[in-house]
C-alpha cells in the first residue's frame, strides 16, 4: 500500500507533491507526459531544448524555471512516473499503463490533478488539416519548437487567444488576425469584477491585446459566422465582424479554442457526483473547498474547477494539506487560511473571465446541418438534429450517442460532448443541464489491446 | 496538381541528434525528441484519412486528448503521433499496412 498517489504532474500535482514531500511523505506521481509541468509549465523534450525564454518571454520563463526547480528539489522523496497513463479507477485501485504493461496501484489517498483540455465548438471546416486546438498550437511551440503554420488565425473565445498569438508572432509567424467571438461590451461589463479579483492578471491580459495591436495585428471582437475552407487543407477563414461586414482571410493554419473543459473521467469512474456549473457551462465534480471528493479521494486544479495555473497550484497545496489533516497530521492553520483566501479570489477571477469570454453556445441553434459535430465518428449536426426531431427521439446525450454514434469515438466525447448537449437543448427548447453528460468509460484513453497485467511491485 | 506543401514549421534550431525515419517509404530526417506528428507534418500535409469519409486528417489537440492523430507502423502497431517520439529507423505509414492477402 502506497500512502499517496497523485495523477497529473501539472501545477496542481507538482505543488501537492512538494507539500507532501516536505511533510516527510513519499508520494507517487503518475503522468502520461514525458516531462512534468502539465499544460502551462510544459517543458520541451530533453534533446530538443527549445529556448523557452525566446518563446515565453523572460518573466514567464523564469516562473516556469522556478516551478520546475522546486519540483526537482523534492525529487529524492517523490516517485515520479512519466509516460504512465492512469486509465481506470475501480475497487480502490488505480490502473496505470506504461508501454503495454498495466499495473494496479493501491493507495491510502488518491489525488486527481488531471487538468483540462480545450473546449471546442464545431465550426464548418474544423476537421481540415491545418486547424488545431488553441492549446495545441501553444503546446506544439513549447514542447516541440514548431508552429502550426506561417499565416495563422487565432479564433474562439479565450484570453489565451491573445497570449498564443503573441507567442507565435514572437517566433516569426504572421498572425493574420485574432477573431474573438465575444463582444467588447461583454468584456467591459466583466472588467470591474476582474479588476477586483486579480488586477495584475487583468493588466497582463490587457497588455497582450495592446502589444498585438501595436504590432499591427488585426483584432476583431464579436465575430460570428466563422467558417474554415480549403481543398485538403485550411486555406481561408470566413467570418462576419460586429459591424456586419463579411471577411475572407487567406491562411495556412487556424488555432481554435473556446476556453477549457475539465478532465473529470477518473472522478466520474470513482462515482464522485458531478454538477452542472452555469458559469463554466460544464459538469464539474462536487468537492469541498480543499478538494475532498470522497473518503481517501481528492481533486485539485483545472480537472476540478477551471481556475488557471496559479489557482491550480494553490488548490494542489490545499488538497495535500487536506490529505495530511485527514491522517491526523497537524497542518499550518494560518497558511491554509491564506491559501483558501487566495484561491477564492483567483476562482472568482476565473468566473468573471468565463462571462467575459463566454463560449457562444447559442451558435449551435443555427449551426449548419453539414457541419461535423463528432470528429471521431464524423457525425454531423444535421444527423443529431434529425434524431432529436424524430418521434421518441433522444432527450439525453447518451441516448443520442447510442442512436447516432455522436460521442462514441475514441476521444470519449471530449471534443463534441458539451456542444452536443447545447445543440440538443436548442432543438428541444430545454435547459442544457437536462441533456445530461456523456458517462465516462474505462479506459479513459485508448490502451493497446496486447497490454499485459503485471503485479504492482514488478519493476 | 502540385502536391500540397507542408505547413508545419520548425522554428528553433535543432541541436538534437537527427533520426532517420521513413514516411510511406520516403526517407525523412527528423530529430531525436520530436513527436511523430511533427516529423510527418513537416514532410507532408496529412497524417491519415478518416475511416468514414476518406477526408484527410492531421490531428487536432496536439496533446493526446482527441485521438485524431493515430498512424501505423510498418509492423502493424498503431501509435498516437502527437505523443510518440520518433526513433531512428521508424517506418511510419499514413494508412494501414497492406494485409498478407495483398502483400
Ligand atoms: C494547452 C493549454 C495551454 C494553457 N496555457 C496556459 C497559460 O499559458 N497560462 C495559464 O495561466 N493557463 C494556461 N492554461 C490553463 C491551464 O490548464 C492551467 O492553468 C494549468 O495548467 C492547470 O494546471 P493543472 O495542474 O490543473 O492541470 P494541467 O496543467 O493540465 O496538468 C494535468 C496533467 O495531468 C496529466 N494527466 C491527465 N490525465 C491523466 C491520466 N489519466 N493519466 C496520467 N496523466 C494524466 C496530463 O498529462 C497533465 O500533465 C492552458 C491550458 C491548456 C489546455
Ligand atoms: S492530436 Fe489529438 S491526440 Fe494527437
Amino acid at each position: 500500500m502506497h500512502s499517496t498517489v497523485i495523477v497529473g504532474a501539472g501545477p496542481a500535482g507538482m505543488a501537492a507533491a512538494v507539500v507532501l514531500a516536505r511533510a516527510g511523505e513519499h508520494p507517487i506521481i503518475v503522468d502520461e507526459a514525458e516531462q512534468p509541468g502539465g499544460q502551462v509549465w510544459r517543458k520541451p523534450a530533453a534533446p530538443l531544448q527549445p529556448a523557452l525564454a525566446r518563446i515565453l518571454g523572460r518573466a514567464a520563463a523564469a516562473e516556469h524555471e522556478q516551478a520546475h526547480a522546486e519540483f526537482a528539489s523534492i525529487a529524492a522523496s517523490v516517485d515520479h512516473r512519466p509516460r504512465h497513463l492512469a486509465w481506470n479507477l475501480q475497487g480502490g485501485e488505480l490502473f496505470v499503463i506504461e508501454h503495454r504493461r498495466i499495473r494496479p496501484l493501491r493507495y491510502g489517498a488518491l489525488l486527481l490533478a488531471t487538468g483540462a483540455t480545450d473546449r471546442l465548438l464545431p465550426v464548418p471546416g474544423w476537421t481540415l488539416p491545418g486547424v488545431f486546438s488553441l492549446g495545441g498550437a501553444q503546446t506544439l511551440l513549447k514542447d516541440q519548437g514548431a508552429l502550426i503554420g506561417r499565416r495563422v488565425v487565432f479564433a474562439g473565445a479565450s484570453p489565451l487567444l491573445y497570449l498564443a498569438a503573441l507567442q507565435y508572432k514572437a517566433m516569426g509567424a504572421t498572425v493574420v488576425a485574432v477573431l474573438d467571438t465575444t463582444a467588447l461590451p461583454e468584456k467591459l461589463r466583466a472588467t470591474p469584477a476582474l479588476a477586483a479579483a486579480a488586477p495584475r492578471v487583468l493588466a497582463r491580459g490587457l497588455s497582450y491585446m495592446a502589444r498585438l495591436r501595436a504590432g499591427g495585428v488585426a483584432i476583431f471582437h464579436g465575430v460570428t459566422a466563422l467558417g474554415i475552407e480549403g481543398q485538403d487543407y485550411a486555406e481561408r477563414v470566413r467570418f462576419r465582424c460586429s459591424r456586419g461586414a463579411e471577411h475572407d482571410l487567406a491562411v495556412d493554419a487556424v488555432a481554435l479554442g473556446f476556453g477549457l473543459r475539465a478532465e473529470t473521467q477518473l472522478l466520474d469512474l470513482a462515482g464522485v457526483p458531478l454538477a452542472f456549473d452555469v458559469d463554466f457551462r460544464q459538469w464539474l465534480p462536487i468537492v469541498d473547498g480543499d478538494g475532498r471528493a470522497a473518503p481517501g479521494l481528492y481533486a485539485a486544479g483545472d480537472g476540478c474547477t477551471i481556475g488557471g495555473a496559479a489557482a491550480a497550484a494553490i488548490s494542489g497545496r490545499l488538497a495535500a494539506y487536506a490529505i495530511l489533516a485527514d491522517r491526523g497530521v497537524a497542518v499550518p492553520a494560518t497558511e491554509v487560511a491564506m491559501l483558501r483566501a487566495r484561491l477564492a479570489r483567483l476562482r472568482a477571477f476565473q468566473r468573471a473571465l468565463s462571462r467575459a469570454f463566454a463560449w457562444p453556445a447559442h451558435w449551435l441553434a443555427d449551426a449548419r446541418d453539414d457541419t461535423v459535430l463528432c470528429r471521431c465518428e464524423n457525425v454531423t449536426v444535421g444527423v443529431v438534429r434529425a434524431a432529436v426531431a424524430a418521434p421518441l427521439g433522444p432527450r439525453e446525450v447518451n441516448r443520442a450517442k447510442a442512436l447516432t454514434r455522436c460521442g462514441m469515438g475514441r476521444c470519449q466525447a471530449r471534443f463534441c460532448g458539451l456542444a452536443t448537449a447545447e445543440l440538443m437543448a436548442h432543438a428541444l427548447a430545454a435547459p442544457v443541464a437536462t441533456m445530461g453528460r456523456h458517462r465516462s468509460q474505462a479506459p479513459v484513453k485508448p490502451i493497446p489491446l496486447d497490454a499485459t497485467l503485471v503485479d504492482e511491485d514488478t519493476p | 496538381m502540385m502536391p500540397a506543401k507542408p505547413r508545419l514549421v520548425r522554428v528553433l534550431d535543432r541541436t538534437a541528434a537527427s533520426a532517420t525515419i521513413t514516411i510511406d517509404g520516403d526517407v525523412v530526417q527528423a530529430f531525436a525528441g520530436e513527436s511523430v506528428l511533427v516529423a510527418v507534418l513537416a514532410h507532408t500535409t496529412r497524417l491519415r484519412t478518416h475511416e468514414v469519409d476518406g477526408a484527410p486528417r492531421a490531428g487536432f489537440c496536439l496533446m493526446g486528448a482527441c485521438q485524431d492523430c493515430w498512424v501505423w507502423l510498418a509492423d502493424g502497431h498503431r501509435i498516437r503521433a502527437c505523443t510518440t517520439r520518433v526513433v531512428d529507423g521508424m517506418a511510419v505509414l499514413t494508412g494501414p499496412p497492406a494485409g498478407p492477402a495483398d502483400a
